[in-house]
């Protein structure tokens, strides 16, 4: 596309995301003025309630692990060519699964019963992925509109199962029976106490450990494994996956099935490690925020827990800051959450001319 | 009246009623896809339309400003989806999401720190709504038998905005299909090369485009926030932008069959709600939540099953580069 030579790696990785997030915080600020409070007063609570003490730390860890987790799901679907904006309603039905395995099984110790609820959470998650995966290979049907669709469906299904199925007996409190303690997912906060880091009440727990192990699975599958590579080249060309025999419909079908997997996989964290019964609406729009994470990491995994990690501090500091700044509420977090996905993935080019103008002179001078 | 033909002409009305919005974003979809550019942010244009609308509304009591403001803000996120598409080329998908979020957050944030009704906006009166409009002679022709009662029933008796809407389709047919502006956008959607090469500016062709449809948004927004109901509520879309443009693919980016699918899902809509709680035989009551998922499932059925070979235009998605 005209373009004269690459950015130096640093620019490309560092400073033109820096950059887009850069602008899309400042116009978060606008509207923090807008809504007639101090932006710099908002940020330094913001950063306070965030990082300021042990307990806020855990917070923005147990937010972050969410992210870590439909992030990978957003990325893996893009990596190959597709658009998965159904990481919520996965994530919902993924719930499912989980608490079927964990309800079902809670008499089994918890060695076993844990490691077949997170398969119960990816089976179901990867399941509803499919079925737009399915459709887009089969009959063409468009991705993003399938999985939104998908998200409404899972949505009222959630509510009829839990509302009429699940509902523990004799309560009126729309939520599942509590599961038995053996299933609980371990809390991060005792392990770390021993090294003198107090997490307080903070729900941080073992799915953070099983989010970035994901992280590693994901580098190793994308760039190092035969299926990861035929991913990429259906997703970068379907002309050339289908000249080099790859079979795009099965390519779609199985990155579809592992992106609903991965988001299926914020039950583990939200339920198994936290609520411990099914609650309605426990994905809580976390599966939207993986669109920005993916967006702003760049579709890589190192840089997919960066991105995690600045959302779960402002999932964290803005409640904080809701609680403090009676104007702010917790929606603002979706508007930033919309401004970086705008100018992390629409306006990524915002800044580039310019930057190529500074970094590549020398290059076209010689 | 027979009880069975009440039922019927009721049924057909609110699904008049419920096709409104999507009517409107449909059409809306339609000038910004036939130019090249997708237009997945017609929720959240028609989102910040009743937003914005209901915002004015409130404050100066007047449904008109809040027209012209619903109007207004959604052509404000045209623009800023035109520039991430059009000037700088960015991924058309991405950024229609973007503005989807961006104004699901914004207009419960600012509802909630202008209004203070935990993200609500309440419409102050009478005057800052649309009122339906009983066309004359609906209660004296009510009682002649079968047309008197369409009349009455189902043609009479809507705000001004549903009579927008469908005068918005011939309208549309005829800007699209046969006026040198229609041409040229469909075009643009196809081969813009060609378009550059005749010395027309695709730029500015796309920007015009999203244009017309940010003010048809922002008729649907309105229309949800101070014409069918008073006032804002959070996420009061409900996926209607989504249904609108799955309606358009539907109908094959053509604005009849497009208006045509929209009834469609309005219908399934109308039924859903009237299927609400009442006994089906053989069958049951089905229950509540199952039947709300009805105009969802109705969308994934309909674009698996029968579209058959829709063929996009041919640019859509891609952004224009003029020279290499």
């Amino acid at each position: 596309m005209g373009r004269l030579g690459r950015l130096p790696a640093w620019v490309e990785l560092a400073l033109l995301p820096g950059l887009n997030l850069g602008l899309a915080l400042l116009l978060s600020g606008l509207v923090v003025i807008l809504l007639g409070e101090d932006p710099l007063a908002a940020v330094r609570l913001l950063v306070y309630g965030a990082f300021g003490y042990g307990e806020a730390v855990g917070y923005t860890l147990f937010y972050a692990t969410n992210f870590i987790l439909t992030g990978l799901a957003v990325a893996i679907a893009f990596h190959a060519g597709h658009f998965n904006i159904g990481g919520e309603g996965q994530a919902y039905v993924g719930g499912l699964g989980l608490t079927l395995a964990a309800l079902g099984l809670g008499h089994l110790p918890g060695i076993l019963s844990i490691p077949l609820a997170v398969a119960g959470a990816a089976l179901f998650g990867g399941l509803w992925a499919l079925v737009p995966g399915w459709l887009y290979a089969r009959r063409g049907s468009h991705v993003v509109i399938t999985t939104i669709m998908m998200n409404f469906v899972a949505a009222a299904l959630m509510t009829y199962l839990v509302v009429n199925v699940l509902i523990k007996p004799g309560q009126q409190i729309p939520e599942s029976d509590i599961f038995a303690e053996s299933v609980w997912l371990p809390p991060l906060a005792p392990l770390l106490a021993i090294t003198g880091l107090d997490l307080g009440r903070a729900p941080v727990n073992l799915c953070l450990i099983l989010a970035l192990a994901c992280c590693v699975g994901f580098a190793i599958f994308v760039w190092r494994s035969r299926p990861g590579y035929e991913l990429r080249v259906a997703g970068q060309s379907e002309p050339a996956a289908v000249y080099a025999g790859i079979p795009p419909a099965r390519v779609t079908m199985l990155a579809m099935t592992i992106s609903g997997a991965l988001a299926g996989l914020l039950a583990v964290n939200e339920i198994l490690g936290s609520q411990h019964r099914l609650v309605l609406g426990f994905t809580g729009g976390y599966g939207f925020v993986g669109i920005a994470v993916a967006l702003m990491g760049r579709n890589h995994p190192f840089g997919i827990v960066l991105a995690a990690l600045l959302f779960g501090a402002l999932y964290q500091g803005g409640s904080e800051l809701a609680f403090d700044m009676p104007k702010i509420s917790r929606d603002m977090v979706v508007v930033i959450q919309g401004l970086v996905i705008l100018f992390a993935g629409a306006l990524e080019h915002l800044f580039r001319p310019a930057l190529e103008a500074v970094f590549l002179r020398p290059a076209t001078g010689r | 009246m027979d009880g069975l033909w009440l039922q019927a002409l009721l049924l057909t009305d609110s699904t008049v009623r419920l096709a409104t919005p999507l009517v409107f974003c449909a059409l809306a979809g339609l000038f910004s896809e036939r130019a090249g550019v997708v237009n997945i942010a017609l929720e959240g244009k028609m989102l910040g339309g009743a937003f914005a609308a209901a915002a004015a509304a409130a404050v100066t009591g007047s449904a008109w400003i809040g027209l012209l403001a619903g109007i207004g803000f959604a052509c404000a996120l045209a623009l800023v989806h035109g520039f991430a598409t059009i000037t700088h080329r960015g991924e058309q998908v991405v950024s229609g999401v973007a503005i989807n979020i961006m104004v699901a957050g914004l207009g419960p944030t600012l509802a909630d720190a202008w209004f203070g009704q935990a993200g609500r906006i309440p419409l102050p009166g009478a005057s800052a709504r649309f009122a339906p409009i009983e066309l004359p002679g609906a209660a004296a022709l009510a009682h002649v038998p079968v047309l008197g009662s369409v009349y009455a029933e189902v043609v009479s008796g809507h705000n001004l905005l549903v009579y927008a809407a469908v005068l918005a389709v011939p309208t549309v047919a005829w800007l699209v299909g046969r006026t040198r502006f229609g041409l040229r956008l469909r075009a643009v959607g196809e081969s813009p090369a060609a378009v550059d090469t005749a010395g027309v500016s695709v730029e500015a062709l796309r920007y015009r485009a999203l244009l017309v449809a940010g003010v048809l948004c922002g008729l649907a927004g309105a229309y949800l926030s101070i014409a069918q109901n008073a006032g804002f509520i959070r996420d009061m879309t409900a996926g209607k932008g989504y249904l609108a443009l799955a309606a358009l693919i539907f109908g094959k980016w053509r604005p009849v069959p497009a208006v045509l699918a929209c009834l469609l899902f309005a219908l399934a809509d109308a039924v859903q709600v009237r299927l609400q709680g009442t006994p089906l035989p053989g069958v049951g009551t089905i229950p509540t939540q199952l039947i709300q998922a009805v105009p969802y499932l109705l969308t994934i059925l309909l674009l698996a099953g029968f579209v058959g070979r829709a063929v996009a235009p041919r640019a859509l998605g891609q952004p224009y580069v003029k020279e290499r």
